[in-house]
């Protein structure tokens, strides 16, 4: 239990441009343990989603050390150790929406009862049931994105890492998104990696939110959250909400004037 | 029921424009014929006509409108001949018949089907090829390119006599030629079908740890389908084209190029213009049954036809 679930030491990644090469992670290092809801926050260029990306296997580091589950995150991705949700819902509009949700299970060879199983569950998670036979075309942007939350939940990963998830709904929808995945995140015990770049989101969503400001991309402020885990949305009203939106706003600040 | 009327529309003009240039185009053998059954002509000899345009002729000879439309062997058949050879040639004759139209188009549709067959499932696998491999994708690109600029005309007879002296005979050649001519659409939509999915998508796959096998199968090949079938509808019809022009310059005995060629060289225009039109009723046709099997198709795979 007290091995970090992801840990990255002096993680360093620099990408060779026609501009030269650009810094879009700077000795980045950061823990993260099991359960944890980690916010990663910060302006765009910052190398939060590139930092994400490291964590998943999807980019390589050209420097420095990063574990998943005690492994390189190339070996935790080929052990399919995390969901992984990107910034749009990324549905096949020619598979409805259980067919979507049983793509990864098809891949990973699970039975086909076990396949339907599954589905039922994490489509009841997240408060689709009765969409299994809709195709994608037929569902909200919201609905949308909950489906393929349901899709990076199925195959049951410890780990779930979320690219900006959220960015592209309205703040109705995504306050209610949030408040559910709060409650799916108690239900499973997952530990949580989340992109974003809205401070309300990052505040209420996290038990840790990492700051990270651009050029180069690194952690300017790690804040442990003293939010209960019990969280209802008018929390944000509340001076502790307050107290830490303010702290990461600061943080951002300060990581814009060293530009 | 709208869009009825624009297609209605589009063709009483070409009917019209078709009708209207009936009288002058035939309006020197008109002229002869009306002469030689004393009926007064201006001007009264043929070659002062020779020296006047058909519509010339036209205007100082309104009595003659009438008979341009009933020429035996006219320049321009009206659309009432053509229609007249039509019926004859395919509701009055038995389709065995070798004066069936049924019976050539049969001849030249299951050529075209065969090479449509070939070019597809070539063109599919060079698609598939050129995506994977890309020592393919610098290589057959331009080669499939160069291949679409020779002139088909050109190079059939060649096809035809090379295939003919290493003793294939028959369908094959006709096929084959029908098969140039179509891979090449299906080539390029499958190309571009293959790598449509976007770097989310394929990302996606990788962190699942899919096998490229399963990237293809899952990803790869349904995307593709829309892209498919617009091809498949160029891939058709260029096929039938090649079928016809695989007949034409090798004295084809049977088909819808063997008809034109027949009715060319026997003074029959009309048998010609039949074949014509039966080409392109078969093409409007086999395009129809793409455009229905691709809505179907897509309808089941929950996409929308474009």
């Amino acid at each position: 239990m007290n091995e970090p679930v992801i840990a990255a030491s002096r993680l360093n990644l620099t990408f060779q441009t026609n501009d030269g090469p650009v810094h879009a992670l700077k000795d980045v290092n950061l823990e993260i343990n099991k359960g944890d809801f980690v916010s990663f926050i910060g302006p765009s260029g910052c190398g939060k989603t590139t930092f994400l990306r490291c964590m998943a296997g999807l980019e390589t580091p050209t420097g420095g050390d990063i574990t998943v589950n005690g492994m390189t995150p190339d070996q935790a991705r080929m052990a399919r150790a995390y969901g992984y949700v990107f910034q749009a819902a990324g549905l096949y509009p020619w598979r409805t929406i259980g067919g979507n949700i049983k793509l990864p299970l098809e891949i990973m060879g699970f039975s086909k009862p076990d396949q339907a199983e599954r589905v039922k569950h994490v489509l009841e998670l997240v408060d689709l049931a009765g969409f299994e036979k809709k195709f994608p075309w037929q569902l909200s942007g919201g609905m949308q994105q909950r489906a393929s939350i349901a899709r990076a939940l199925a195959f049951d990963a410890d780990i779930l890492l979320m690219d900006e998830p959220f960015g592209a709904l309205d703040e109705i929808v995504r306050d209610h998104l949030n408040e559910q995945l709060l409650q799916l995140w108690a239900r499973t015990e997952k530990t949580i990696g989340f992109v974003t770049h809205s401070i309300p989101e990052a505040v209420y969503l996290s038990t840790k939110i990492v700051v990270m400001s651009p050029r180069p991309g690194r952690i300017t402020d790690v804040i442990d959250s003293p939010l209960p885990k019990e969280r209802p949305l008018d929390i944000r009203d509340s001076k502790e909400f307050i107290e830490i939106a303010h702290r990461v706003r600061d943080g951002l600040r300060a990581g814009h004037h060293d530009v | 029921m709208k869009s009825v009327w624009p297609v209605i529309t589009v063709i009483a003009a070409i009917l019209l424009f078709w009708i209207v240039a009936v009288i002058p185009m035939n309006m020197h053998l008109t002229a002869d014929q009306a002469q030689r059954q004393d009926i007064a002509v201006s001007p009264d000899t043929p070659a002062a006509r020779q020296d006047l345009s058909g519509a010339g002729l036209a205007l100082r000879n309104t009595h003659l409108f009438g008979m341009t439309y009933t020429l035996e062997r006219p320049r321009l058949p009206s659309p009432h001949q053509v229609g007249v050879e039509m019926w004859k040639t395919i509701a009055l004759q038995k389709v065995t018949s070798r004066r069936s139209l049924v019976y050539h188009g049969w001849v030249t549709l299951s050529a075209t089907l065969l090479g449509f067959a070939i070019g597809t499932s070539l063109g599919i696998l060079l698609a598939v090829g050129i995506v994977y491999n890309r020592a393919m994708d610098m290589s057959v690109m331009p080669w499939a390119i160069a291949s679409q600029t020779i002139p088909i005309l050109a190079l059939a007879p060649m096809i035809i006599v090379m295939l003919g002296s290493i003793g294939i005979q028959g369908l094959l050649p006709k096929a084959i030629i029908s098969a140039y001519l179509s891979f090449f659409p299906v080539v390029v939509g499958m190309v571009k079908g293959l790598r449509s999915p976007d770097g989310m998508q394929l990302d996606l796959l990788r962190t699942y740890h899919a096998s490229p096998a399963q990237g293809f199968w899952k990803l790869r090949l349904p995307a593709s389908v829309p892209y498919l079938f617009a091809s498949l509808k160029i891939g058709i019809s260029a096929s039938l084209v090649g079928a016809i022009v695989a007949e034409l310059p090798t004295g084809a005995r049977a088909g819808f190029g063997a008809r034109m060629l027949v009715g060319d060289q026997y003074g029959q225009p009309m048998v010609t213009w039949a074949a014509l039109f039966a080409a392109a009723i078969t093409a409007a046709a086999l395009v129809g049954l793409f455009s229905l099997l691709e809505r179907l198709t897509l309808r089941r795979m929950g996409m929308q036809a474009a």
